[in-house]
């Protein structure tokens, strides 16, 4: 039983799509907002690893000065 | 090297790729619907990897002519980023595969030869491991450097075009350019890659010039 309405909740979903030219996207998540924290996040993680890098670059040029003195 | 404009050029590049690549448009495709933008992401890693491999192995042909330690510390700087960016394709490859694919392997020609290419490539620093004398070690790993990097064009770019494969351009596939045939994916495509290639090259010189340091520290002691 649960297959056969599964695969009638399929077939009607399927209907549905056909508004979308049938290739399902995630416009929900964008229309809703949310995408816009999944970009803050990315964007803050990626900025968190260049902060780091930036500081790397620094000691190594501090690093540097002091040997060749 | 310690100029840094092109780095911070690189970091906005990366930024803006992760924004747009979110939130602009993409072609709607079966299959992979929004994954697609996983394009920006997991393709600049083997654009970097692929750049850092050429850089070792230019420097590799250089310290054979010229002996000079130097060109030997790119090289193998070079290689060990390239490789750390090798896993993080193969990996973000192999999540991307499993939830649009339904398999984190899909036995493709080109996740096998990235994956032979890989272990070449970890072949050479156990090479380099097992030779104690600076010179006959950075001759050697040289030499096999010069093998390996043509072996590796070879494994990824040319044998997945001759046999079946899920990548586009290869066996049976249309190329990145008929799946974006509107232009909408290029523009933030080619920043991300150009962008990612400066962050590979920032650290390999970074690790470089640690190397430097630490190799004239112990000259000094």
């Amino acid at each position: 039983m649960k297959k056969y309405s599964a695969l009638l909740l399929m077939i009607l979903c399927n209907l549905s799509l056909f508004a979308q030219s049938g290739v399902e996207m995630a416009t929900d998540l964008r229309s809703s907002g949310k995408i816009y924290v999944v970009a803050l996040v990315l964007l803050t993680i990626f900025i968190g690893i260049g902060i780091y890098l930036i500081a790397l670059d620094r000691r190594i040029k501090k690093l540097e000065k002091e040997t060749k003195k | 090297m310690r100029k840094s404009w092109w780095k911070i050029l690189g970091l906005c590049l990366i930024g803006g790729s992760i924004i747009a690549g979110l939130l602009g448009p993409v072609p709607k495709l079966p299959i992979l619907n929004e994954t697609i933008r996983n394009v920006y992401f997991h393709v600049p890693m083997w654009f970097a990897m692929f750049t850092l491999y050429l850089i070792s192995v230019i420097y590799s042909i250089r310290y054979l002519n010229s002996n000079d330690i130097k060109n030997d510390f790119i090289a193998v700087e070079a290689v060990n980023t390239g490789i750390i960016f090798c896993f993080l394709g193969l990996l973000t490859g192999m999540q991307w595969a499993n939830i649009t694919w339904g398999e984190p392997w899909p036995n493709d020609p080109k996740t096998n030869g990235s994956a032979i290419a890989t272990l070449m490539y970890l072949a050479y620093l156990v090479l380099r491991n097992a030779l104690e004398e600076e010179q006959k070690r950075a001759k050697i790993s040289a030499i096999y450097n010069i093998f390996a990097f043509p072996v590796m064009i070879v494994l990824m770019y040319i044998l997945p075009k001759l046999t079946d494969s899920l990548h586009p351009g290869s066996g049976g596939n249309s190329t990145f350019g008929d799946i974006d045939m509107d232009n909408q994916m290029r523009p933030i495509f080619y920043s991300a890659v150009v962008g990612w290639i400066l962050i590979g090259v920032w650290i390999a010189s970074l690790r470089y010039r640690l190397r430097l340091i630490e190799n004239t520290r112990n000259q000094i002691d």
